[in-house]
């Protein structure tokens, strides 16, 4: 088998061949080893010596590790005390090397990930962060650019020593302008803190995610964040008009611009924006934003079938068109997990999927009577068995919980195994409902939601602790089912530690190459988050 | 006890709204301002429906003074159970002086009429916090009270109720009728859940005015200046114990 898959380049062919020759039954499964199919490939095609060096000393026979599973250290310089010299002279005060203060950097928010960083260094300037990474450039030092670490595919923490380079301190809005809705800011501000500061001017932020009291802006523009007002106010890749980045040797790369409209030469900024830190450093950031609705009502529904929320969701676009502005769905685990861990109590009665509308309006008389309509319009049909409506903040705020607390009701259950996954609309849940059947009761729980709108599901599989046997189940299994759909593994995730190996399911290989040579050109030595977002076959 | 229960239903500033001050002092911003239910008066409907529904009481009837907007309130009771409603009519001026004891008149001019057997008000509004409208309205009626009551209970034609006070729970046995305030632990009001919307919209709310039921809105009361509280200020850090000490001796607190 090894030798036929020599011949192969890139995973998608190596797959195709594969499923075509075996049938892929739980003994197959179990034949393969718990890595999955990936690692055959890896091994033999890859020159690296971090595998190679792996095979030699575990011999055939050993378990061969999960692509998920970090690779060899690369040969990065080690800190030395001239190095922490060099740090404390550039930030006085902020060059961290305690390990009670270094902790919570080194494990990403789920707990799943640990990296050993030694050095937690915090700038407050733009000039701060060039003079480090021209450092740690010259001196191969690697660095791991830190936000709010909420990411959930450790892509936010050291994976081992890597500096890790927080922007927490650089918080400062810099420029407003009301007329535009234009906001410039330093990377490291919280996001619930630029929204708190835009209601207060009548503006809001494009974008709303569950962790917005933690995350930052930084953050979410290296990732290509999504949440909960994709639906109506577009990705970043629309909203952000300009960025500022520290490239991996200090260079300072000025494309802070405020303009709606700039078409002179290529657009740079969208190479970082989604490139978790591996491209360069975002130390400012320029974002368009909306206006705050004068009107806004959140309304939780439950339907009895996942067809019928979709027609639901049909009705809705009709109905509520240009005043929808969100629409998320939770199944009855969901719920069963909300009412377990969190003690939050349903709003009504059980049903097999609860589905949360947003609108959002410049008139409450108008969007009251639209949304009056599509509600009498939806019950009549039977499409929707039960729901409720909310006018006031404080409710707008209750119910909104009941979608953006799943993620943490899913860690009081143990070890959580998340997939964020893209495919056409129709199809969405059918992905938890064969994962039901497929896992059988290895899983504590499968549970399955996100934004029906964008066609994202989130599925999430938990069991009381980490488990290989369960790990091996699910995956490529996941990542195959979605590839036959021609869906995205990392709908919103994006790929950081835990997911660089998968995105042969979605990206053909001449890209994933060029995505080499561009992070070749950009960082030569590899010194920005390594081990991160491009897989282990790539150099 | 077969009979009916009037609740009082306020409406107020959302409490999830930031409260602005005039610039001339002279109130609060409530032109375009989120509006809803007073969160105690919530409770006191929650209660009077779940009396209805354990079949201890006819008919929940929610009352409330106020302008044209406290319709959506009385609708907002309705959806949670309420029968029907009565908009006591105030607007203008006359709104704005509005005070506890005008409405203490109107809800007693108003129990009487419909022969209530039960008055249920929240214990107190969260824009006035004055916690004297359901004292008042017993007083008014020469009707025992329970008020800030976490638990009631209906035991013949007398009522157990629990209350908060200051050192703990007080139990007392009053006759009916009665006037009950809600405390925040009495209950946790549901949510209006769309069938029950769709049924409010039926429900009747009558109109009243309070010259009707020989009430005079005239004001012994004028607000002369509304402040917001003092800015707080930002601590002082210091690097030692010593610091401290001689920090703390310098502002006088040692």
């Amino acid at each position: 088998m090894v030798g036929i898959l020599q011949r192969m380049s890139g995973l998608r062919a190596a797959l195709r061949y594969l499923s075509a020759h075996r049938v892929f039954s739980s003994t197959a499964r179990a034949r393969l080893s718990s890595a999955g199919l990936c690692s055959p490939v890896l091994t033999c095609s890859s020159g690296q010596f971090l595998f190679s060096s792996r095979q030699v000393h575990a011999g055939a026979d050993a378990p061969k590790p999960s692509p998920s599973a970090a690779p060899e250290r690369l040969p990065f310089s080690r800190v030395t005390l001239q190095d922490l010299d060099f740090f404390r002279k550039v930030l006085p005060g902020r060059t961290i090397t305690d390990p009670d203060l270094l902790e919570s950097s080194n494990v990403d928010w789920l707990k799943t990930v640990r990296g050993s960083s030694e050095v937690l260094l915090r700038p407050q300037t733009t000039e701060e962060v060039s003079q480090i990474l021209s450092y740690c450039n010259s001196r191969n030092l690697a660095v791991n650019p830190q936000g709010g670490n909420t990411g959930l595919v450790g892509g936010s923490v050291p994976v081992y020593d890597e500096i890790v380079l927080s922007t927490a301190l650089m918080n400062n809005v810099l420029t407003f302008d009301s007329i535009s809705g234009i906001l410039t800011c330093q990377a490291g501000c919280v996001l619930e803190n630029l929204s708190l500061y835009l209601e207060e001017r009548d503006f809001i932020m494009p974008l709303d995610l569950g962790s917005k009291g933690s995350c930052q802006i930084g953050g979410n523009v290296a990732t290509n964040a999504g949440g909960l007002r994709l639906l109506r106010y577009g990705s970043l890749r629309g909203t952000i008009l300009g960025l500022e980045v520290v490239l991996a040797d200090g260079r300072v790369l000025d494309c802070l611009t405020k303009l709606r409209k700039d078409n002179t030469g290529y657009d740079l900024k969208q190479l970082f924006i989604g490139s978790e830190g591996t491209l360069g450093v975002i130390t400012a950031v320029s974002v368009l934003c909306p206006r705050k609705p004068k009107s806004v009502n959140v309304v939780f529904l439950g339907c009895e079938t996942f067809e019928q929320l979709l027609q639901t969701f049909q009705l809705c676009r009709g109905m509520l068109g240009e005043i929808l502005s969100a629409f998320e769905f939770l199944d009855s685990e969901c719920m069963r997990l909300l009412n377990t861990h969190l003690k939050m109590s349903n709003p009504i009665s059980d049903c097999p999927f609860y589905v949360v509308i947003e609108t959002s309006g410049s008139d409450s008389t108008h969007d009251g009577e639209k949304l009056q309509n599509f509600l009498e319009e939806a019950m009549n049909l039977s499409m929707v068995a039960d729901g409720t409506v909310a006018t006031e903040d404080s409710k707008i705020k209750a119910l909104w919980s009941m979608r953006e607390r799943v993620t943490e009701a899913l860690t009081h259950e143990g070890y959580t195994y998340k997939y964020d996954i893209s495919l056409p609309v129709e199809q969405i849940y059918q992905l938890v409902t064969d994962m039901r059947t497929h896992l059988g009761d290895q899983a504590k729980s499968v549970v399955g939601y996100g934004h029906v709108g964008d066609g994202n599901v989130h599925l999430n599989v938990t069991s009381p602790a980490k488990d290989p046997a369960l790990v091996a189940a699910i995956e490529p299994f996941v990542y195959e089912w979605t590839a036959k759909r021609q869906g995205s593994v990392s709908a919103e995730h994006g790929l950081g530690l835990k997911k660089r190996n998968y995105i042969y399911y979605s990206k053909p290989s001449q890209a994933v190459a060029l995505m080499g040579n561009i992070k070749a050109m950009l960082d030569p030595k590899g010194i920005l988050n390594p081990y991160k977002t491009l897989p282990d076959d790539l150099k | 006890m077969s009979g009916r229960v009037l609740v009082g239903v306020k409406r107020v500033i959302d409490y999830a709204v930031k409260i602005r001050v005039k610039p001339d002092n002279s109130g609060v911003v409530t032109d375009g301002v989120k509006h809803s239910m007073n969160p105690f008066c919530e409770i006191a409907v929650e209660e009077a429906v779940k009396l209805k529904e354990k079949k201890l009481i006819k008919e929940v009837v929610a009352v409330s003074c106020g302008p044209q907007q406290a319709q959506e309130t009385i609708r907002t009771a309705l959806a949670m159970g309420a029968d029907r409603g009565i908009h006591v009519e105030v607007s203008g001026k006359d709104y704005e002086t509005l005070g506890p004891l005008h409405v203490s008149k109107i809800l007693a001019a108003l129990a009487k009429k419909e022969e209530a057997q039960l008055v249920i008000l929240g214990k107190q509004a969260i824009d006035d916090d004055c916690n004297q409208t359901g004292q008042m309205t017993a007083a008014l009626l020469d009707w025992p009270q329970g008020t800030f009551a976490s638990e009631v209970s209906l035991e013949g034609d007398k009522i157990k109720v629990v209350r908060e006070i200051d050192g703990g729970l007080e139990t007392i046995k009053i006759n009916t009728p009665a006037v009950l305030t809600a405390d925040l632990r009495l209950n946790t009001p549901r949510y209006a859940t769309l069938p029950n919307i769709m049924k409010a919209k039926k429900k009747k709310i009558a109109n009243v005015k309070p010259a009707d039921l020989g009430v005079e809105l005239t004001s012994r009361l004028e607000v002369l200046r509304v402040d917001e509280p003092p800015q707080r200020l930002a601590g002082i850090k210091v690097e030692t114990v010593g610091d401290l000490v001689s920090k703390l001796k310098e502002t006088g607190k040692i």
